[in-house]
C-alpha cells in the first residue's frame, strides 16, 4: 500500500486510488467540478490541482493523477492557491452570473467554490459568449450558457443510464453539450443529469423556480414507486412535496433514483382523498369519521367472515397490512391477500421470493439470465447495476419473455415457459454459459410470475439455478425481482389467503358471482373492478383512482410521505420510511383507521401506538427488527416444477409511468408516458 | 454674597431683566419645529421608509423573484411565492407580500436585491385605520413604486456614488 504525505499528514491508501482520493482520506477538501466517484475520469475542469514535490514545477490535477509510494502533496501552498484561482476566473469568464434567477442558486458547486476558492474580482471586460438551450424532455430544462462543460451529464448517460444520447460537440469555447437530434432523452434515469450538473445548466423543468433550497425542510425517508426502496430526500416547503431528490445508499440505489420516483410530487396533490365518503344512490358523498367507520362495522357484523375478503395494494406500508391482517384473523375469514398482481409467490421460505444475491451483487455476476422482467421498468436503478456491469466486460446476459428496450446487450432466448423449460433441462449452448460463469443469476420477473402457471415456472427457474450451480454456499444467485413496494412486506408479513382462503383472481371471481359481501381494498387500484355487482367495496387509500371509483365507503389514509412506516424491499432490506409532510384533510394514518374500525367492530387490536405495533410485527417476522439490512434468507427445498402453460410472457408493467394511483394523478408522469409513446409510434414508422 | 448685592439686583429688578432678554433671544431666533402636515422636515436620500416595488422604463417589473429579501428579512415579513410567467416563462413572483406590521424597516432587502426591484421609499406617510390595510401585497408594492419611481430613482441616483 503506498504511502504518502498530504500536508503533513501521512497516509496510506489502496494502490489504483488518485490523488484526490487520498487528499479526501487524508481529511483535505479538494475542489472539484468534473470528478465524481461514480463517474470515469475526464480531468478537464482543472479545479482540483494540487501541488506534488519533486514532480515537475506545475500544479497536477489530483483526479486524474494515481498515488505512488513517498508523494509529498500540498494542497493549500501560495502555488496551488493561485492555480485554482486561475482555473475559476476561466471557468466564470464565460458563466453568465445570473446566480438569483438560476434555480441552482444556493446549492450551487460554482457558487460555493467560487467562494471558497475564487479570487472575488472579475478581470474580464470582453463579451460573455452565448449557448442556444437544448431540448432534452419534459423533466430536464437546460440554460446552456451556465454551462461549464464538466461533462458529468454525458458520462453519467453513456456510463450509467445506458443511452448515447447527449454528447459534447465542438471545442474550447465553441464546446457544447447537445442530444444531437433535438429529441427528449429516452431514459428512465435521466433525472439524474439534474443532481451531477454542478452548475444550473441542467435543472429540474416541473420545479423551475418554484423554490430555493434554504426555504426546504427535508426528510430522508424511502421510495415507493418500484420494489427497489431507493433512498430519498423529500424537500418540502410549508405543506407541500416540492420535490423529490435521491439519498446515497451503496447497497440499494448508490445515489440514483429513476425519473417516477423523482418527479412523482406533483401527484401528491391531486386527485387526494381528504375525507370519508359514503356512496348513497349511486353517488359519494362526504362523511364524517364516526359515520362512516359506523356503516363499515355494521357491514362487517352483518357479514359472515367466510364472506369478507381483503386485498393490499401495492403502496402499502407494513404497519398497515400487519394491522389488517391482525383484524381479518381476528374476523376469522381466510380471504387476505396481498398479490393483486395475482403473482404465485410467497408461503414458502423468505428466500424463494428474494432477490437473494442483493442489488450489490449484480456487480460479481458474470452471467445474467432474465426471466419474465424488464429490468428498465421494473426497476430502473437495478438496471443501472446491470449496465455498469456490462461495460466492465467478461459478462454475458440473456432474457426469456417479451422483448425489451435493453441498453447493454443481451440476447433474447425466447418468450415463453418453453425456452425456460429447455435451459433448465441443460443442452442449451447458455445453460453451459451460466453453468461455467463463477456468480451465475437468475433474475425472475413478475411478467413470469404473475400469471397461473406463475408457481410452476418460479421452480423451473429454481431448477435452473439448482442445475447451473447459482445456490452455493457463498453465492445466492437465484433472485426474484418485484414491482410492488409493499410485495415483500406483505409476503413476510403472511397477508396470503389462509386454509380455503382465496387469492385475488378468486376473490373478484366471488365478487361476482355474489359469494362474497364486503371487499376490503387496503390502497388496491391495479384491479379490474368492473361488475362486482352488489358487493360492498370499502376503499382505503389516498387517491382518488379505480378503489374508490367503485367503492361504497371510502376511508381516506395517507400517502408514503406523510407516515411513518417500514417498507421491505425486493432484497427483503427492511427500511423505515419517515414522515416528511402533513396528510390533507380528515385523512389519517392507514394503521389508525384500521385500528379505530376494530374498535367499532368490537374486536378491538391491541396496539394504541406504533411502537406496539412494530413490536407486533417483529413478533410477526423477527427480521423486522433488522433495521436497513438485508439478511440472508433460507430457501425451501427443490420441488417439481410440474406443468406449465404455453403463453408468452408479459411486460409486469404495462406503462413506466402509471404504475400506481399516485403516478397516475401526477400531470408530469402524462407528459412522459404521452412522449414515451410518441417517440415508440416515430420508432415504428422509422423502422417498420 | 453680599446684602448689599442681594439688594441691588432685586431693586434693579435683575432676574427680570435676564428672563426677558432670554425670551427676547428666542422671539428673534429661527424655529425648530414645523407646521406638518403643511410643512416638512428635509430627509436624507437613504430614507426607510414605505416599501415599494421598481419597474424597468419599458414597464417590465424589475423583481426576478430571486427571494433574497426573503432570506434576509430578519422580521420574516416577506413571502414570496414564484413561477415561470404564464406569457414568456420567466422567472417571476406570483405572490410577493410584506407585512407592514412585522417590518422593522431595517432595509435589508433593499440591500440584498440584486436588481434595485424592492426599496424603501421616502414615504413615511402611509398610517391606516385597520390592520389587514398593512398586508401589503403585490399590486399594492408596485403601484407604491409606481407612484414614488421619481423620488425613488433620484434617491438611488443620490446614494450611488457611496456604494
Amino acid at each position: 500500500m503506498p504511502k504518502l504525505t498530504v500536508d503533513g499528514i501521512e497516509i496510506e491508501i489502496e494502490p489504483g486510488a488518485n490523488l484526490l482520493q487520498a487528499c479526501e482520506a487524508a481529511g483535505k477538501e479538494i475542489p472539484r467540478f468534473c470528478y465524481h466517484e461514480r463517474l470515469s475520469i475526464a480531468g478537464n475542469c482543472r479545479m482540483c490541482l494540487v501541488e506534488v514535490e519533486g514532480g515537475p514545477p506545475k500544479p497536477v490535477a489530483s483526479c486524474a493523477m494515481p498515488v505512488a509510494d513517498k508523494m509529498v502533496v500540498h494542497t493549500d501552498s501560495p502555488m496551488v492557491r493561485k492555480a485554482r484561482e486561475g482555473a475559476m476566473e476561466f471557468l466564470l469568464a464565460n458563466h453568465p452570473l445570473d446566480c438569483p434567477i438560476c434555480d441552482q442558486g444556493g446549492e450551487c458547486d460554482l457558487q460555493d467554490q467560487a467562494m471558497g476558492y475564487g479570487a472575488g474580482r472579475s478581470r474580464y471586460l470582453e463579451n460573455k459568449r452565448a449557448v442556444e438551450d437544448k431540448y432534452m424532455g419534459p423533466l430536464i430544462k437546460t440554460v446552456m450558457t451556465r454551462c461549464i462543460h464538466c461533462t458529468r451529464c454525458v458520462r453519467f448517460t453513456t456510463e450509467i443510464a445506458g443511452i448515447s444520447e447527449l454528447g459534447a460537440t465542438g471545442r474550447g469555447e465553441d464546446m457544447e453539450i447537445t442530444t444531437y437530434l433535438e429529441q427528449a432523452v429516452t431514459s428512465e434515469l435521466s433525472g439524474n443529469v439534474i443532481d451531477l450538473c454542478p452548475v444550473g445548466a441542467l435543472t429540474s423543468k416541473p420545479y423551475a423556480f418554484r423554490a430555493r433550497p434554504w426555504e426546504l425542510r427535508k426528510t430522508e425517508t424511502v421510495d415507493v414507486m418500484d420494489a427497489v426502496g431507493s433512498n430519498i430526500r423529500v424537500d418540502v416547503r410549508n405543506t407541500q412535496v416540492m420535490r423529490i431528490l435521491p439519498v446515497n445508499n451503496d447497497d440499494v440505489n448508490e445515489e440514483w433514483i429513476s425519473d417516477k420516483t423523482r418527479f412523482i410530487w406533483d401527484g401528491l396533490r391531486r386527485q387526494r382523498l381528504d375525507t370519508p365518503y359514503i356512496r348513497e344512490g349511486g353517488k359519494l358523498r362526504a362523511a364524517e369519521w364516526g359515520e362512516a367507520l359506523a356503516l363499515v362495522a355494521q357491514k362487517m357484523k352483518a357479514s359472515q367472515p367466510a364472506r369478507m375478503a381483503a386485498i393490499a395494494g401495492d403502496l402499502a406500508c407494513g404497519e398497515s397490512m400487519m394491522a389488517l391482517k391482525d383484524l381479518w384473523d381476528r374476523l376469522g375469514s381466510p380471504h387476505l391477500d396481498c398479490r393483486q398482481d395475482g403473482a404465485r409467490i410467497g408461503g414458502g421460505e423468505r428466500g424463494d421470493y428474494l432477490f437473494n444475491s442483493g442489488f450489490a451483487g449484480i456487480e460479481q455476476a458474470d452471467a445474467l439470465l432474465l426471466i419474465g422482467c424488464n429490468p428498465r421498468w421494473d426497476a430502473a436503478v437495478v438496471n443501472a447495476r446491470i449496465v455498469q456491469r456490462a461495460r466492465h466486460g467478461n459478462f454475458q446476459a440473456a432474457s426469456i419473455g417479451a422483448p425489451f428496450d435493453n441498453n447493454f446487450p443481451c440476447s433474447h432466448l425466447g418468450a415463453g415457459p418453453g425456452a425456460l423449460r429447455e435451459l433448465a433441462q441443460g443442452g442449451h449452448p447458455f445453460t453451459s454459459v451460466l453453468q461455467q460463469a463463477k456468480h451465475p443469476m437468475v433474475i425472475t420477473g413478475m411478467g413470469a410470475l404473475a400469471r397461473p402457471d406463475g408457481g410452476a415456472v418460479l421452480a423451473l427457474a429454481r431448477q435452473l439455478a439448482e442445475k447451473v450451480g447459482a445456490l452455493g454456499q457463498e453465492w445466492n444467485g437465484f433472485n426474484v425481482l418485484h414491482t410492488a413496494a409493499a410485495r415483500v412486506a406483505g409476503l413476510d408479513l403472511g397477508l396470503l389467503p389462509g386454509t380455503e382462503g382465496m387469492d385475488v383472481p378468486a376473490m373478484l371471481e366471488a365478487a361476482k358471482s355474489g359469494a362474497i359481501d364486503l371487499l376490503y381494498l387496503l390502497g388496491a387500484d391495479e384491479l379490474d373492478l368492473n361488475g362486482l355487482g352488489k358487493t360492498f367495496v370499502v376503499y382505503q387509500g389516498h387517491h382518488g383512482d379505480a378503489g374508490a371509483h367503485r367503492a361504497d365507503v371510502i376511508l381516506p389514509g395517507v400517502a408514503y410521505t406523510e407516515k411513518n412506516g417500514i417498507y421491505v424491499n425486493s432484497e427483503g432490506r427492511v427500511q423505515l420510511g419517515v414522515q416528511a409532510a402533513f396528510p390533507p384533510g380528515a385523512a389519517r394514518e392507514d394503521w389508525k383507521i384500521l385500528r379505530a374500525l376494530s374498535d367499532a367492530v368490537g374486536m378491538t387490536l391491541p396496539y394504541d401506538s406504533l411502537d406496539a405495533l412494530r413490536a407486533r410485527m417483529i413478533e410477526a417476522a423477527p427480521h423486522f427488527s433488522n433495521v436497513g439490512v438485508a439478511q440472508r434468507a433460507r430457501v425451501s427445498p427443490l420441488t417439481d416444477p410440474g406443468e406449465t402453460g404455453d403463453a408468452p410472457f408479459k411486460t409486469a408493467i404495462a406503462d413506466f409511468y402509471f404504475t400506481n394511483p399516485v403516478a397516475r394523478a401526477s400531470a408530469i408522469m402524462a407528459e412522459c408516458s404521452a412522449l414515451a409513446n410518441e417517440m415508440k409510434k416515430k420508432a415504428v414508422r422509422a423502422h417498420g | 454674597m453680599g446684602f448689599f448685592d442681594r439688594t441691588a439686583r432685586s431693586l434693579l429688578l435683575g432676574e427680570f431683566v435676564s428672563s426677558f432678554w432670554l425670551a427676547l433671544k428666542y422671539f428673534v431666533k429661527p424655529k425648530a419645529t414645523v407646521n406638518y402636515p403643511y410643512e416638512k422636515g428635509p430627509i436624507s436620500p437613504r430614507f426607510r421608509g414605505e416599501h415599494a416595488l421598481r419597474r424597468y422604463p419599458n414597464g417590465e417589473e424589475r423583481c426576478i423573484a430571486c427571494k433574497l429579501c426573503e432570506a434576509i428579512c430578519p422580521a420574516q415579513a416577506i413571502t414570496i411565492e414564484a413561477a415561470p410567467r404564464q406569457e414568456d416563462g420567466v422567472r417571476r413572483t406570483t405572490r410577493y407580500d410584506i407585512d407592514m406590521t412585522k417590518c422593522i424597516y431595517c432595509g435589508f432587502c433593499q440591500e440584498a436585491c440584486p436588481v434595485d426591484a424592492i426599496v424603501e421609499g421616502p414615504n413615511f406617510e402611509f398610517a391606516v385605520e385597520t390592520r389587514e390595510e398593512l398586508l401589503y401585497d403585490k399590486e399594492r408594492l408596485l403601484s407604491n413604486g409606481d407612484r414614488w419611481e421619481y423620488e425613488i430613482s433620484k434617491n438611488i441616483e443620490l446614494d450611488a456614488p457611496y456604494r
